[in-house]
C-alpha cells in the first residue's frame, strides 16, 4: 500500500503527544504489526522532541510550527521534518555512548537503531531543516 | 501522565500511568526524586506506562543515580512489554534494578 500523508504542530513539547497520535494513525492504515509500529512511532517522536529540544533551545513559547510527512511507496517508509530552528550540522549530531551511563543522549541513538537511515537533505523547501529517515518495510 | 504513591515502612512506591515523554518528565521528576533525596527505598511501578521516550528513560537513569549517591535504591517493578523494549535498547536491563 503507497501512502503519503503529513501534518503541521506546533513545536512544543505538548505536541509530542500528537505527533505520536498522527503516526499511529498512519501506520495503523498500513497494517503494520503492532511491535514495528511502536518501535517507528517512537523514532518519530524522538526525531520531532530533538527539533524542540535542540532547534528551539532558549526559544521560549514560539509559534513556529514544524511538519511531519509519512511516506510509503513500494516498501519504502519515508519521513520527512521540516523545521525553521537552528540549523543543524548533520557532523555535530551524536549520540552519547551507551557504556556512558546518565541521563540524555539516547534519541538519536533510538533512531539510529530503529531507521535504516536519518540524512539531513539540502533540499530544504523553504525549512532551514529537512531531515529523511527512511526503512524498507519488509 | 498520573500517579499514585503509597508509602510502607521506608518504602515509597509510585505507581506511573500513561505516556511519560519530555512534557511530563519534569513533573515526574517532582515525584520521584525528592523521595529518593529522602533516603527512602523507592520503587517505580511501570505496569501501566504504555509508552516511554528516551526522555523517560533518563527519569529513571537520574533516579537510579540519585539513588546510590543517598545510599538507597530505586526498583523498577512490573515494566510493561513496551517500556521494557525501550529499556532494553539502550541497554539499560543490566543497569537499572528491574523486578
Amino acid at each position: 500500500m503507497n501512502i503519503e500523508e503529513s501534518k503541521d504542530f506546533l513545536v512544543s513539547t505538548a505536541s509530542l503527544k500528537e505527533v505520536r497520535v498522527f503516526s499511529r494513525e498512519v501506520f495503523e492504515k498500513l497494517k503494520l504489526e503492532q511491535d514495528l509500529k511502536d518501535e517507528l512511532v517512537l523514532a518519530i517522536a524522538e526525531a520531532a522532541q530533538n527539533i524542540v529540544k535542540h532547534g528551539y533551545k532558549g526559544v521560549d513559547n514560539t509559534t513556529d510550527r514544524m511538519q511531519i510527512k509519512i511516506s510509503m511507496k513500494d516498501s519504502e517508509l519515508e519521513i520527512g521534518f521540516f523545521d525553521k530552528g537552528k540549523a543543524v550540522v548533520p557532523g555535530n549530531v551524536q549520540h552519547r555512548k551507551l557504556d556512558d551511563i546518565k541521563p540524555g543522549g539516547l534519541g538519536t541513538f533510538f533512531i539510529k537503531q530503529i531507521m535504516d537511515a536519518a540524512v539531513f537533505k539540502k533540499d530544504k523547501k523553504g525549512w532551514v531543516n529537512h531531515l529523511v529517515l527512511t526503512k524498507k518495510i519488509n | 501522565m498520573t500517579y499514585k504513591v503509597t508509602e510502607e515502612g521506608n518504602v515509597s512506591t509510585v505507581f506511573l500511568n500513561g505516556e511519560i515523554d519530555m512534557d511530563v518528565t519534569e513533573k515526574a521528576k517532582e515525584v520521584i526524586l525528592p523521595l529518593v533525596e529522602s533516603g527512602k527505598e523507592v520503587h517505580l511501578n511501570l505496569k501501566d506506562v504504555s509508552y516511554m521516550d528516551s526522555s523517560g528513560i533518563s527519569v529513571l537513569i537520574e533516579s537510579h543515580q540519585k539513588a546510590l549517591e543517598n545510599n538507597t535504591k530505586v526498583i523498577v517493578k512490573e515494566v510493561s512489554k513496551s517500556v521494557l523494549k525501550v529499556i532494553m535498547m539502550a541497554k539499560l536491563e543490566q543497569i537499572l534494578n528491574l523486578e
